[in-house]
């Protein structure tokens, strides 16, 4: 650990000021950058504190969506009664990552900016792309047990570690940010990237970049949703594999679903083609099975976690089956 | 000798309960002696090869490092051997070995110091897997602590060609580490040639007798105190590298030393269970009646010292079978050296003999608890004594009837909802020793009484438990009484471990208290010399467990809804602290079956999951329904309380009694631990 500098940002305009500084980082609830300052993997020189600006509300938008502030305690996000009666995969998410102590600090910004859980990733005395690119990635011949099955490339093959971020991922939300050159707006769907030949990259946050906040768009469906989460350990352990998605059937047909898988992939795996299979068909364990399979056909297994595809499959068939019903 | 029952036998309170909870009981790294500095270690980076160079210059110019260790200027340590020859050559052994230390004003700035220092490797090829086949396995002069490497009596090839049931299974545990809540630490603080420790161990003056050696100083020159122990289950009952460490720091920079291993650190430096490769061959008649049992073990060491875990010695005395043997085979592999872990030997053996008679059983088509009736033994297969007291039966008897046994059905016939429900049952033993020890008994002038005595109490709650043996001994009620501990001061004594302590510790105190009350004012005792009552009996305790789970065959979930141990060992002198034994070690079990496992990446050498956040261990949401019970028991030929240690029986036997209900819920034997999610979807047909 080395010796870094605290600053405590008043407003947006002032953290992203103070963040120019080369070196510097935003510390939300500090669970994992923290940890990774511990063990070498970070090494900033300043860390700005946004938990302090006017960002920890979660207020209704004009479309009846709902918008959370990235300083939000992950506690308080799966509390809110909003979130459980029109999101409830969200709530659910949100209460099956890590532990009720990690969740009262946990920030929805630094949620979704936590980095992967790769072994060798935390682990300054091994070769890792990500880490230190150029090094290589002993993950693929090494322990990779749970670690991808899509969308990796031969750089990388780390999977995003948030629950959070898989019902955002599926109820297309939007995350809002401020930086230097402004403020925009990247759907989630494209705020986590696919490792391809710079895994140093989680996101396509650009430097110096905040995040204020995740819209979540009017979604009633999503008022039936589920997240489901495999792991081997009941409790304060990252999934194996989790889906999260939302179902409405109507006349014994699928009138329309959304759904996305985490522990996968780089990112949130939104699975479009599973969806694209469903819409319109007859609601069913085979249909459900057929859709799983239409999005699973492009996996790509590792020697030691082609189990993760059988569970993904079952996992969508099991949660679908369970909100057909 | 035996004692009158006054506080034995009642749910007594921690005595130093308050002490604890209010924050005032102090753990090793607590103690601030003054001048302290810090000490943070580095460690190496390669599986094998030297230290080629170290550049320790950008960290000594950091403000406040007070000095920076390595093989390059740490002093020659005459007496050292094995793990603890500390920086006394360049030579690397395995990955995560004690290479170069920093030493500073602070906690922070030693750390960084150590995250400053460059070492520049000579690297040669390692090899860091244990195979079955591998072509060094060699066969080891004993295995631990003492017992004969090999056994065999009957004639086993006939027997194993003639009867007509035969299992023939390879079982196999993965490399797994104790997790203590307290991780180690040590401060070290020199006057002139004399040593004073506050280190977090199981046994103080087990301590003293190792540092006293490497440093070749007089073992009157070593004090070591450690009132407080946050859990050990073995990492801490040998003195670890560090603790020689921390000395050698002290030394260097003439003043009191702090070190503290990491979370991390403690994968490599504090001792781990070896895995195991385990080739049982249990060969029986129609009946379920055993004709051969053979128990073929392969395990691993280090190249720095022997260490042979006695993985099949359990088998030579738990079942009566006319024609018996079992070996055992080490690889020395560069890797750090395996160590004690709660029920060294036992608990993975037990895995494998109590899996394969699960195996039997199915073959036989017999109740599992019946088989193991039918092949109890009259006396002890391994000595030819009779048992002390051998209460299994009734262990199992007892445990079928409370856990509605009855209720059992085939395999892969109970469904609720999504998930497969079974249950399946282990039985459980662990040897009931003792060895002498020393102690000291004041009456003090206001009429109370101090007893003096160098145990630990490693959070298992000895201290109260010895607080009650020396007031029932002296006849008085408990706050008459002090029993002072953890203070190599006091003399020699067993350490907290082989679950010897209160069988050992307590006749030390017996024998004390019955001279005080005899009217002497000041004794010291010594029982090493004593007659052992015992001494041609086997002695065991015994255990029957009990599991249910519930298993999801389409995503290979494992959940533990119920658990009961039904334990028979002698006379229980606290219930309350007992029981937290016997259910941390049932949790322990739990764990072992179902999530833990030190991933070794072959490639570096290295153990990957070295952290709490990777290494699982159960959680609260894991241990739902879980009971220990005992039957009324005492045995006055292992001690005068008529107890037995209960510390690591609890562990043993878990893990199979796991993969037995596993068996019964879906039909689909797991040999390989721990039973995962990708293993279970792996067998699904
Ligand atoms: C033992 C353990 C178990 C865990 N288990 C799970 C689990 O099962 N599931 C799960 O999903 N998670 C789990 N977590 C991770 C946990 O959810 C994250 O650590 C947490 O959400 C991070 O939030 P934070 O506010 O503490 O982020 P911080 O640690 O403060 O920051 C993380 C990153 O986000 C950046 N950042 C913070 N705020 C902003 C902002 N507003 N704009 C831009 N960048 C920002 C920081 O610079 C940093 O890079 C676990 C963590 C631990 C330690
Ligand atoms: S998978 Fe990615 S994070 Fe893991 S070692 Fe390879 S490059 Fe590093």
């Amino acid at each position: 650990m080395r010796p870094f500098r605290y600053e405590r940002a008043a407003d947006e305009g002032g953290a992203v000021a103070a963040v120019a500084e080369p070196g510097a980082k935003f510390l939300g609830g500090g669970t994992n950058l923290v940890d990774l300052m511990r063990l070498g993997v970070e090494t900033p020189s300043v860390l700005v504190d946004v938990t302090r600006l006017p960002l920890d509300r979660i207020e209704p938008l004009d479309d009846g969506g709902l918008r959370i502030g990235a300083g939000v305690r992950n506690s308080d996000l799966a509390a809110d009664p909003r979130i459980r009666d029109r999101y409830p995969a969200l709530a659910e998410a949100v209460l099956a990552g890590a532990s009720g102590q990690l969740r009262n600090l946990a920030t929805t910004g630094g949620n979704l900016m936590q980095r992967t859980r790769c072994p060798y990733f935390q682990d300054v005395t091994t070769p890792c792309n990500k880490r230190e690119p150029g090094t290589g990635c002993p993950a693929r011949e090494g322990e990779h047990t749970n670690l991808a099955i899509l969308g990796h490339s031969e750089h990388c093959v780390a999977t995003n570690p948030s629950d959070m971020a898989v019902p955002l991922a599926a109820f297309d939300a939007v995350v809002r940010v401020v930086g230097p050159e402004g403020a925009r707006e990247i759907p989630l769907a494209e705020f986590h990237r696919l490792p391809g030949d710079a895994p140093e990259r989680d996101t396509t946050l650009r430097k110096g970049e905040l995040i204020v906040a995740v819209d979540l768009p009017r979604l009633p469906l999503a008022a039936r949703s589920r997240y489901r989460k495999v792991r081997e350990r009941a409790s304060f352990a990252f999934a194996l594999v989790s889906v999260a998605a939302a179902l409405e059937v109507a006349d014994g047909r699928v009138a329309d679903v959304r759904i996305a898988f985490g522990g996968l992939a780089h990112k949130p795996w939104r699975a479009s083609a599973a969806e694209d299979a469903l819409r319109g068909v007859a609601a069913g364990p085979e249909a459900f099975a057929a859709a799983a399979d239409a999005e699973l056909a492009a996996a790509r297994p590792l020697r030691d976690n082609g189990y993760k595809v059988d569970l993904a499959r079952t996992a969508l068939v099991q949660t679908l089956v369970e909100l057909s019903t | 000798m035996s004692v009158a029952i006054r506080s034995i036998g009642t749910p007594v309170e921690r005595v130093e309960g308050r002490e604890k909870v209010t924050g005032r009981a102090l753990y090793a790294y607590e103690h601030a002696p003054e001048g302290v500095a810090y000490a943070a270690i580095v460690t190496s980076s390669v599986a094998r090869g030297s230290v080629r160079a170290i550049d320790a210059d950008a960290a000594l110019s950091l403000p406040g490092v007070l000095g920076v260790l390595s093989a390059q200027n740490a002093p020659n340590l005459p007496g050292a051997e094995g793990e603890l020859a500390v920086l006394q050559s360049p030579a690397v052994a395995y990955r995560g070995e004690i290479v170069a230390v920093a030493i500073a004003e602070t906690a922070e700035l030693a750390r960084q110091a150590a995250e400053t220092v460059r070492v520049d490797y000579e690297q040669a090829p390692h090899d860091v897997l244990l195979r079955g086949d591998h072509p060094e396995l060699y066969r080891p002069e004993k295995v631990n602590p003492n017992f004969p490497t090999d056994t065999e009596e009957g004639d086993v090839d006939a027997a194993l060609a003639a009867a007509p049931v035969q299992v023939d299974e390879t079982y196999t545990t993965p490399t797994e580490h104790n997790t203590a809540m307290e991780p180690h630490a040590t401060i070290a603080a020199w006057e002139g040639d004399s040593l004073t420790l506050y280190d977090s161990n199981q046994g103080a003056w087990n301590v003293v007798q190792a540092i006293a050696k490497v440093f070749a100083i007089d073992a009157g020159r070593v004090r070591v105190i450690a009132p407080h122990v946050g859990g050990g289950f073995g990492s801490k009952g040998t003195p670890r590298p560090h603790v020689v460490l921390a000395a050698l720091c002290a030394r260097h920079v003439g003043r009191p030393v702090k070190l503290a291993v990491t979370r991390q650190q403690m994968f490599t430096l504090t001792g781990y269970r070896t895995p195991t490769i385990q080739r049982m061959r249990l060969a029986a008649d129609h009946d379920g009646h055993l004709q051969a049992i053979v128990h073929d073990v392969k395990e691993q060491t280090s190249t720095v010292q022997e260490f042979a875990e006695q993985t099949a010695v359990v088998t030579r005395m738990l079942y009566a079978s006319p024609a018996r043997r079992t070996t055992h085979r080490l690889v020395a592999l560069d890797v750090p050296t395996p160590s004690w872990m709660r029920a060294p030997g036992e608990c993975p053996g037990m895995f494998a003999l109590e899996s394969a008679m699960d195996d039997l059983a199915v073959a036989c088509g017999l109740d599992p608890i019946e088989l193991r009736i039918r092949n109890e033994p009259e006396i002890d297969p391994e000595s030819g004594n009779p048992f002390s007291t051998r209460n299994l039966v009734e262990c199992l008897r007892r445990g079928a009837e409370r856990f509605g046994w009855d209720g059992r059905a085939e395999p892969g016939a109970h469904r609720d909802g999504r998930w497969l429900t079974g249950m399946g049952v282990a039985a459980s033993t662990y040897p009931a020793r003792r060895v002498g020890s020393t102690a000291h008994g004041t009456a003090e002038a206001d009429g109370t009484f101090t007893i003096r005595i160098t145990a630990a109490d490693i959070g298992t709650g000895a201290r109260t438990v010895l607080t009650q043996i020396a007031a029932d001994a002296l006849e008085l009620p408990l706050d008459r009484v002090r029993v002072v501990i953890g203070d190599s001061e006091s003399g020699q004594a067993m350490v907290a471990g082989g679950s010897m302590g209160t069988t050992s510790w307590g006749t030390a105190i017996v024998k004390a208290c019955e001279r005080l009350r005899a009217g002497e004012a000041e004794v010291h005792v010594d029982t090493g010399d004593d007659e052992d009552p015992g001494k041609d009996f086997a002695r065991h305790a015994f255990g029957a467990q009990f599991i249910e789970v519930r298993v999801d065959p389409a995503t290979g979930e494992v959940r533990i809804p119920r658990a009961l141990g039904m334990f028979a060992c002698g006379r229980i002198i606290n219930p309350r602290t007992a029981r937290s034994q016997f259910l941390g070690g049932m949790t322990m079990g739990i764990g072992m079956a179902l999530f833990e496992e030190t991933i070794v990446d072959p490639g570096l050498g290295a153990f990957m999951n070295h952290d709490l956040a990777q290494y699982h261990v159960p959680t609260n949401a894991d241990i739902r329904d879980l009971e220990a019970d005992w039957i009324d028991e005492e045995d006055f030929r292992v001690n005068p309380m008529g107890s037995k240690g209960i510390g690591e029986i609890g562990i043993v036997g878990t893990a199979a009694a796991v993969a037995n209900a596993v068996y019964n819920a879906t039909g689909v034997r797991h040999r390989d631990l721990p039973i995962t999610p990708a293993r279970i979807l792996a067998t699904r047909q």
